[in-house]
């Protein structure tokens, strides 16, 4: 989430032919023996166990839950390190349960304390931390120039050792110009802004902002797995890191949800730029 | 037994037995689907599909044969429409303009929602129109796109469509119109292509926000038996992340009076004004249980029945040079608002229920314009009539000059006179002025009337004049 400048745009490859008889055939012998398995139980990942999750049940205008979720609040330092626009706040205009299992982040257009937008961060710092699992969110995501939607973890001990040294995994963000790509990323000590290690995923002819995706890291001590819709696209290990650049993901990490305006990533919104806007979050879950 | 029968006959049997087992289970007639029409979306790939051979119809007033198809340019395959922009010169016409209309039975459009095609021209070039479901039999479906760029490479481009649900026979499948590129009268020609034309139905078209009145919020003043258009229809698309608006016909959308016994507004977006008082005009597009609210609304204030202005005497015409009056033969007039630089002030010549009246708003200077018209001799009459109606509370020091100038140019005179040294003007009422042309010091005689102004400096905004007219 923190600033980086250059991203690498590699489409994954995959041949149909070699891959599909050898994978095909299991696959409908499997589909024969089992059927279809709708469960919660997310396939083919080692971390099956839910362990957290919120599924943001409640009534309209409820606030998430404090025993999970604490807020930023303010422009922080320089618009959060990347010259963001927004001034984030904790009221239910820009952060509330729609009451029917929704969390939405609006961000809305408006001049509040010196800033010309709103909108809320949260993070569940000292309430919920995690070391490996599988971290996942159903979100839906704001479009436009200049949105910046972001699903991401921070090192729990940021306060002690500061950033970039605690660590960043950035499962999901999204340039709202860009409608079509996500990016995964993670950034650490020799390897933070424009130097993170990160890939892109492109949907062919759907987007992000108009039905919901699912976007998960699957994390353990050898390798950080990123999924779109459970599609691996891309796997980092500590063999990814520049020579001699620290792994510092065997720790636990707390989860962030937000959406920024403007900023390094994305650039300012636009005269066409559309608000308000939304994040709408069906659930973060953890398995592990 | 053919093989046809054969197959008729299987069926047959098959429908018999389904409703041996199950019952006479059939719905109304009037419950079944209805037929839909043709669904194939291409328009033209190498050649034109299935529009039948009498489908291009130019603009009146365009230069009519400049479409071809070019068998040495494409994008795709062998061949593309090839459209030749006249120069502003030619004597064929000094546009390109025309529609495709299917000549037969339109397409069923309800699975696509966007029109698109590959384009290049020969310069960089600006189209200044492109869409289509404009069919020259009341374009009920028109949607389009103004100022749309082209280079000298091929590029795709995607025109979404303001409701697909609504296309379920759509003739009007193409439509252009475009001008030279350089100053204007010396425009020069240039040459477009398009291929792959057709409907497709894109994921990276979304997020629809249609718009009425271009999404703003005006107010109006009206009276009863005024008829009112809903204006600035369009739809905002994002194209892959790009916003983009689509102009769309207001069949396009569902329009709604929020007091219905003050004014009516029916589905092409005819507002009707009926009684007095207030109502506010809003659109939604899409039907079903979920449709989509438009950005803007009109808000029409009617004052009930007109208050027409006095009708004036019956006179001989030899009597009587009219500038503008319902009661008298009008001479020629090049205008009632020339927007001259420095000028503030919108409105002209409107019609109220059938009345013609001169209505100016944000009035701070305005002149009737008659200096490229026949001359207008006033010399043998002795006054000038106005009728003046302030549609607003008037204040100490606010004043409205009558200036006329005679024989424009080096040679011209002119004289002025301040309403309101005359008779006071009223709030919502006509006021009649008979103004001794001699009053006009520095006129002289007016044998050559050219512009006729009202100035207010701001101090009153709104106005109506009726019955501008010389007399003796």
């Amino acid at each position: 989430m923190i600033q980086y400048k250059k991203l690498k745009l590699r489409k994954m490859k995959i041949n149909i032919h070699k891959l599909c008889y050898p994978l095909l055939m299991p696959i409908l012998v499997g589909i024969l023996f089992f059927g279809c398995d709708n469960g919660e139980e997310t396939p083919g990942s080692v971390y099956k166990t839910l362990v957290w999750s919120d599924e943001f049940d409640g009534t309209t205008g409820d606030a998430p839950n404090p025993d999970f979720w604490a807020y930023d609040i303010g422009t922080g330092s320089g618009g959060w390190g990347n010259n963001e626009l927004q001034y984030y706040t904790n009221r239910p205009q820009n952060i509330s349960l729609d009451g029917r299992g929704n969390l939405v982040i609006t961000a809305i257009k408006e001049n509040f304390q010196g800033s010309g937008y709103t909108s809320a961060r949260i993070k569940t710092k000292g309430l919920k931390e995690f070391r490996y699992g599988r971290i996942e969110a159903r979100l839906k995501t704001p479009f436009s120039q200049g949105l910046w939607p972001a699903f991401w973890m921070l090192g729990a001990d940021i306060d002690q050792v500061g950033w970039p040294q605690t660590g960043e995994i950035d499962i999901m963000e999204l340039r709202g110009q860009q409608p079509r790509v996500v990016h995964g990323s993670i950034h650490g000590p020799g390897y933070s802004g424009g130097n993170a290690i990160t890939e892109s995923f492109e949907l062919v002819d759907s987007r992000f902002d108009t039905e919901y995706h699912v976007f998960a890291v699957e994390w353990g001590p050898d390798n950080i797995d990123f999924f779109v819709d459970n599609r691996l696209y891309q796997r980092i290990t500590p063999e990814s890191l520049p020579t001699n650049a620290e792994w510092v993901f065997d720790k636990p990490f707390f989860i962030l949800l937000n959406v920024a305006i403007g900023g390094n990533f994305v650039g300012a919104p636009s005269a066409n730029s559309r608000f308000p806007q939304t994040m709408i979050v069906d659930y973060v879950r953890v398995y592990q | 037994m053919n093989t046809t029968i054969m197959k008729n006959f299987r069926y047959t049997l098959f429908t018999l037995l389904v409703f041996a087992f199950l019952g006479c289970t059939r719905e109304e007639v009037e419950d079944l689907p209805r037929a839909r029409f043709s669904r194939n979306p291409e328009i033209f790939t190498d050649t034109f599909i299935g529009l039948g051979s009498d489908f291009y119809f130019p603009y009146a007033g365009a230069k009519p044969d400049v479409f071809s198809v070019d068998n040495r340019v494409a994008y795709k395959g062998i061949s593309s429409i090839r459209i030749d922009v006249p120069n502003a010169d030619d004597p064929g016409g000094n546009f390109a303009g025309a529609i495709f209309r299917i000549d037969g039975a339109g397409r069923d459009l309800q699975d696509f929602n966007a029109l698109t095609f590959y384009a290049k021209a020969s310069q960089a070039a600006t189209i200044a129109e492109i869409g289509f479901g404009q069919d020259f039999l009341g374009d009920t479906y028109r949607a389009y796109m103004t100022n749309v760029d082209f280079t000298t490479q091929w590029k795709k481009f995607i025109i979404p469509i303001p409701d697909p649900s609504k296309l379920l026979e759509e003739r009007g499948v193409f439509q252009f119109a475009a001008g030279g590129i350089g100053p204007v009268g010396q425009e020069v020609g240039y040459t477009f292509w398009i291929d792959e034309l057709r409907f497709e139905k894109l994921g990276k078209v979304a997020q629809p926000l249609p718009r009425i009145f271009n999404g703003e919020n005006p107010t109006t003043s009206s009276f009863n038996g005024v008829t009112i258009p809903v204006t600035g229809t369009n739809v905002v698309f994002n194209v892959d992340g790009l916003d983009v608006s689509v102009n769309a016909a207001p069949a396009y959308f569902n329009f709604r009076s929020s007091n219905p016994s003050v004014a009516t507004v029916n589905n092409l977006g005819q507002i009707s004004v009926l009684s007095a008082g207030t109502t506010t005009v809003t659109g939604t597009v899409g039907g079903g249980s979920n449709p989509m609210n438009a950005l803007g609304s009109l808000t029409v204030n009617s004052a009930g029945q007109f208050n027409s202005a006095p009708t004036p005497p019956a006179r001989n015409p030899a009597n009587v040079v009219s500038i503008f009056s319902d009661a008298y033969q009008n001479v020629q007039v090049d205008n009632f608002n020339g927007f001259f630089q420095f000028q503030t002030t919108q409105g002209g010549a409107i019609n109220i229920a059938g009345e013609n009246i001169l209505s100016y708003t944000q009035l701070n200077f305005v002149s009737i314009n008659m200096f490229q018209s026949p001359d207008v001799n006033a010399s043998a009459m002795t006054h000038l009539h106005l009728d003046v109606n302030v549609r607003e509370a008037l204040n100490p020091g606010d004043f409205l000059r009558v200036v006329i100038i005679n024989n424009n140019g080096p040679n011209e005179t002119s004289g002025s006179v301040n309403l309101v040294s005359y008779k006071p003007l009223v709030r919502d009422n006509w006021v009649s002025y008979d103004i001794p042309i001699s009053d006009f010091a520095g006129l002289g005689v007016p044998n050559d009337v050219d512009l006729i102004f009202f100035v207010s400096d701001g101090t009153i905004s709104n106005i109506y004049v009726d019955n501008v007219y010389f007399y003796r």
